[in-house]
């Protein structure tokens, strides 16, 4: 009885918790990004052996979440938008964090070992790592390229998803790599444009801040001048055909102009607006990877029709 | 022993207990269909980039 005592503290951890734990959100990001890469590869996969990798990758994405969040608290608990995270919001302690994240971890890379294959196990292993040690550990709170690096962890999904079907990596899967990894930093730089005194307070170095606005509005320029020629080459490839071409030249011209408006604004003109382009461009940026994925998809759907691709 | 004594943590930890449960039996099922599914593809627990193993296929055709 006397353990049940010590057991009642008043912040009592629900199911949701350890859930938010895994980030959901993002998840969300990497189900779809993931489901992409798995059905646009050549090779079929059982739905059952499709469903559980798709279900063993996001799995692998919250644990590396779960233990983001275990060694961020420290920041979390500074910046208003983490705040209410279950860790500094003393839901869960760092510990349950830290065991759940690696736990999790184990768990989803055998699984999915088991269930598509080894090289895929391997690759989703991988990401957790780069996420958590290469990111949140070393290069998160030491360079303003962090958004940069981490972006990588971000793009791994889909290659992992092509990589359960087909057992490899392709041109194709690269290049679904290199539209999200190029792709992320021109949309948190928009994002830290209007919103950077919380990365001020937790002391992350964040573009913003060390090397100025100005700079952070070029860059975004810079970037996703790069990133056009990979989503446009990624049409040309053997998952690419005429509609998704189409859009993605569509999307492209969109989040170009956005990117040379916020070139050539200044602080000035965007305080006076409340940073209404900046907020556009991250609004489209959202939109810019959601369709150029779903165009894909419809691709893939089209092929089975014997209509789409080249 | 049985457990006579309820207690007011049993009311609030039932979420995270039928939550887990829930999970557990999820993960039952889909190791249970994922068993089937592979076994009616191709009959071995093998993925394509395992090696082959001759232990299991030299003798057909030498008898």
């Amino acid at each position: 009885m006397s353990d049940f005592a010590a057991n009642t503290q008043t912040q009592e951890a629900q199911f949701g918790d350890y859930v938010a734990l895994l980030k959901p959100r993002v998840m969300s990001l990497v189900v779809f990004t993931a489901l992409v890469g798995l059905l646009v590869a050549p090779v079929g996969v059982p739905p059952v052996v499709g469903i559980a990798a798709i279900l063993f990758i996001a799995l692998g994405g919250g644990a590396s979440g779960a233990l983001n969040m275990w060694y961020d608290a420290d920041i979390d608990r500074v910046m208003k938008r983490t705040r209410s995270r279950p860790i500094p919001a003393g839901k869960v302690t760092p510990g349950e964090a830290l065991s759940l994240g690696l736990w999790l971890s184990g768990f989803s890379v055998v699984m999915l070992g088991l269930a598509a294959n080894l090289f895929a196990a391997a690759f989703l292993a991988f990401t957790i790592f780069f996420y958590v040690v290469i990111y949140t550990m070393w290069l998160k709170r030491w360079t303003p390229q962090n958004i940069v690096i981490g972006g990588a962890a971000g793009a791994f999904p889909p290659m992992i998803g092509w990589a359960v079907a087909t057992g490899g990596v392709s041109i194709e899967s690269i290049l679904m790599f290199g539209l999200i990894f190029v792709w992320t930093p021109p949309h948190f730089w928009a994002l830290a444009l209007f919103m950077n005194s919380d990365y001020d307070k937790a002391a992350v170095p964040m573009l913003t801040v060390t090397h100025g606005r100005p700079h952070t509005r070029r860059m975004i320029l810079v970037y996703t001048l790069a990133l056009v020629p990979l989503a446009l080459g990624l049409g040309l490839t053997s998952i690419g055909g005429p509609v998704y071409l189409a859009v993605s030249a569509v999307l492209n011209l969109a989040f170009l102009r956005g990117a040379w408006t916020i070139w050539k604004r200044d602080e000035d003109a965007a305080a006076a607006d409340h940073y209404a382009v900046e907020k556009k461009v991250f609004r489209l940026s959202l939109l810019y990877l959601f369709l150029h994925f779903g165009a894909l998809l419809a691709e893939a759907g089209l092929r089975q029709l014997n209509m789409g691709g080249w | 022993m049985p457990i006579t004594e309820t207690h007011e943590i049993h009311h609030r930890r039932l979420g995270r207990n039928l939550g887990v449960a829930l999970c557990l039996a999820g993960f039952v099922g889909l190791s249970f269909f994922l068993t089937i599914s592979k076994l009616r593809n191709g009959g071995t627990i093998e993925g394509f980039d395992y090696v082959p193993q001759p232990e299991f296929t030299v003798g057909e055709g030498t008898e």
